[in-house]
């Protein structure tokens, strides 16, 4: 088991830089998740370490090692596929042995070695099956098996659960949690759902525009974002960002309060300091657990920025559309960027 | 605006006057020809005269007892296999250098196409220079590169001879063989390659246990083309040695030829070239099912 350590870390295609100058250290049985929109160089990151993308300049290291000019099979990585990959003409077992027939093992060492991975994901009885017959959750396991029997020092995930249904996607990132829990293997992971990546990082690295953003602990990342780009990617529905008005603050900045701290100022308990806002209510969608109430903050009327309230189904009083409400927002939750930058302000 | 149907809105007349000319032509073109083959088979024709009289399988018998017959069958054998093995490994090793990016690979591909267009008469006149007795270049640069000493009579021994035609019948399929494989690499999902790149294969590793198996139904159809192809030509041996020397490089087209046009007798020479027909069905029904097994429903 080894940690990987990134040092200016850049990747070019043609004038586009994909990933641009990007230092990361990732600790040894970490788990941590790379955390991005589409194309902010999040998948190019991870094929770099993993040697399939050769960097521009910058330097890897794995397990204390210099890899960036070693090919995949020196690396001690094993990668599973977001299409997971497998050889269609090869049955179960034959692709969970791939990685090992590669490594010269002995046939009697390969089968046990097959037979024991396939027992931790349960997949033993699908051994003499193709791909093919096998649906997306049983054909993730095997990806996750075949990367498994290598003992790599390093897993590479790219999006492994985006193919499977809601449903299903919820029990694989539980399995998968503590998979990684018992074998403590150092992980990286990439997705675009920033709800795995709370759920499953110990640590997310946000990415945008081939740059890592924040680099944190999923609490430190959603309730201390260091810019307005993580404070809005990060979080369903997003923080919301307003002009703040008040002559105490320096001019430009914004204003930022997650949906669900914004509720009626009469909900708060007396004596926690609070920002009012008045709410002018456009459409509440109702959504079961929650409520999303959209509109914006009426004083003023220099700014119709959509303001969303998340109000959670314990707070039963009816927000009518259309009407004007009292809201707040206890102090100690308001973040506060700078309009021009995004920087946070502290 | 008249109520009646026209004639363009009956699609079913309208079918059958559009297909009409292609069917005709199948039928009067190939059908025709075909059927009459079967039958010239099974006669006693002969060119020059309409005398048609019911030979029985006598043409078949006289053909089997004829060692040139059985000799131009093996050479049949012996070219159609040879060189379609010859095509998969040269286009297997060309089709990875066509994938590599490099400068010029635009034009080399052109370039690498060429002999698929050339008709095969003028491509067979050219390599009757190249094996010419005389003035054969590959001997001349055999012996300039000091590999060769004495001379090679390419066209006129046997074993050369029949090597001759390999390499001809391998150079005129080659091309095609290639750019089917190119289009079924480019096809191979990108993350199965590199999966097994991660997984430490290595490149024969990742060729014949990933990308061959995988390409399989593709190889199939190339091979099954390949053999049609080299099977059923005349023009090359006839033109490299036209079954010479001494009838011992014929191949079942040229002995066809030889004995239907040539010798008149159109009966005999029909069972010769009807006679691979059944082999080449038995073939092409192989390969499609190995095409069909092979074939990979959803990753």
């Amino acid at each position: 088991m080894a940690g990987v350590e990134i040092r200016h870390l850049s990747k070019r295609f043609g004038q586009l830089y994909a990933v641009e100058d990007v230092d990361l250290s990732i600790r040894e049985g970490e788990f941590l998740v790379l955390l991005g929109p589409s194309g902010c160089g999040k998948t190019t990151l991870l094929r770099m370490i993993a040697g399939l993308e050769r960097p521009t300049s910058g330097e890897i290291d794995i397990g204390g090692e210099r890899m960036d000019d070693a090919p995949p099979r020196a690396r001690g990585i094993a990668m599973v596929f977001q299409s997971y990959a497998l050889y269609p003409h090869r049955t179960v077992s034959r692709n969970i042995s791939f990685p090992l027939e590669a490594l010269g093992l002995p046939r009697a060492a390969i089968g046990e070695k097959v037979r024991w991975a396939a027992e931790m994901f349960g997949i033993s009885p699908y051994l003499d099956r193709y791909p093919r017959q096998l649906s997306g959750g049983e054909r993730q396991r095997v990806a996750l098996c075949r990367a498994l029997v290598r003992d790599p020092k390093v897993f590479l995930l790219d999006e492994p659960l985006a193919n499977l249904d809601a449903k299903l996607r919820n029990t694989a990132r539980d399995e998968l949690k503590r998979f990684q829990r018992r074998i403590k293997t150092t992980t990286v992971y990439v997705t675009h759902d920033q709800v795995e990546a709370m759920g499953l990082g110990d640590r997310i690295a946000v990415m945008d525009r081939g740059k890592v953003r924040q680099i944190g602990t999923p609490q430190e990342v959603y309730e201390e974002p260091v810019d307005t780009f993580v404070a809005t990617f990060v979080g369903q529905p997003p923080m919301n960002l307003i002009a703040a008005r008040d002559p105490a603050l320096p001019p430009g900045t914004l204003l930022g309060f997650r949906p669900e701290h914004f509720l009626p100022r009469d909900h708060f308990a007396t004596g926690e300091p609070l920002q009012s806002l008045p709410f002018a209510v456009r459409r509440v969608e109702y959504l079961g657990s929650d409520r999303y109430v959209y509109g914006n903050i009426a004083a003023g009327a220099t700014d119709d920025t959509t303001v969303i309230a998340k109000i959670p189904a314990t707070i039963g009083r009816a927000i009518p559309e259309g009407e004007t409400l009292e809201f707040a927002v206890p102090q100690r939750t308001l973040r506060y960027f700078d309009a021009a930058t995004g920087a946070r302000r502290s | 605006m008249t109520r009646r149907r026209r004639f363009a809105d009956r699609e079913d007349l309208l079918g059958i006057v559009m297909l009409a000319p292609a069917l005709a032509y199948v039928l009067l073109l190939v059908g025709v020809p075909f059927v009459l083959a079967i039958v010239l088979s099974f006669s006693t024709a002969s060119a020059g005269s309409l005398r048609f009289g019911w030979a029985g399988f006598a043409n078949y018998a006289a053909i089997l007892a004829d060692p040139i017959f059985r000799g131009a069958l093996i050479n049949t054998a012996i070219v159609t296999i040879g060189s379609q093995v010859l095509v998969i490994v040269l286009a297997t090793a060309a089709a990875q250098v066509f994938r590599a990016a490099f400068h010029g690979k635009r034009t080399a591909r052109f370039v690498l196409l060429l002999p698929w267009a050339v008709p095969v008469s003028l491509a067979a006149i050219a390599w009757t220079w190249i094996f010419d007795s005389t003035f054969s270049v590959i001997n001349w640069t055999l012996k300039v590169a000091g590999l060769l000493h004495g001379w090679l009579y390419w066209l006129g021994e046997p074993g050369l001879a029949l090597t001759a035609i390999v390499i001809v019948q391998a150079w005129r399929i080659f091309p095609f063989a290639t750019v089917i494989l190119l289009a079924g690499l480019a096809s191979l999902p990108q993350d199965v390659i590199e999966a097994a790149i991660v997984d430490g294969a290595g490149f024969s590793r990742r060729l014949f246990h990933v990308e061959l198996p995988l390409l399989l139904p593709v190889v199939a159809v190339a091979v099954l083309f390949g053999v049609v192809y080299t099977a059923t030509d005349l023009g090359v041996v006839y033109i490299l040695t036209g079954g010479g020397p001494a009838n011992t490089t014929h191949v079942l087209p040229t002995l066809a030829f030889q004995r239907g046009i040539q010798g008149a007798d159109l009966g005999q020479g029909a069972a010769i070239a009807v006679f691979l027909l059944p082999f080449l069905i038995v073939v092409a029904i192989a390969m499609l099912r190995l095409a069909r097994r092979t074939e990979i429903g959803g990753m």
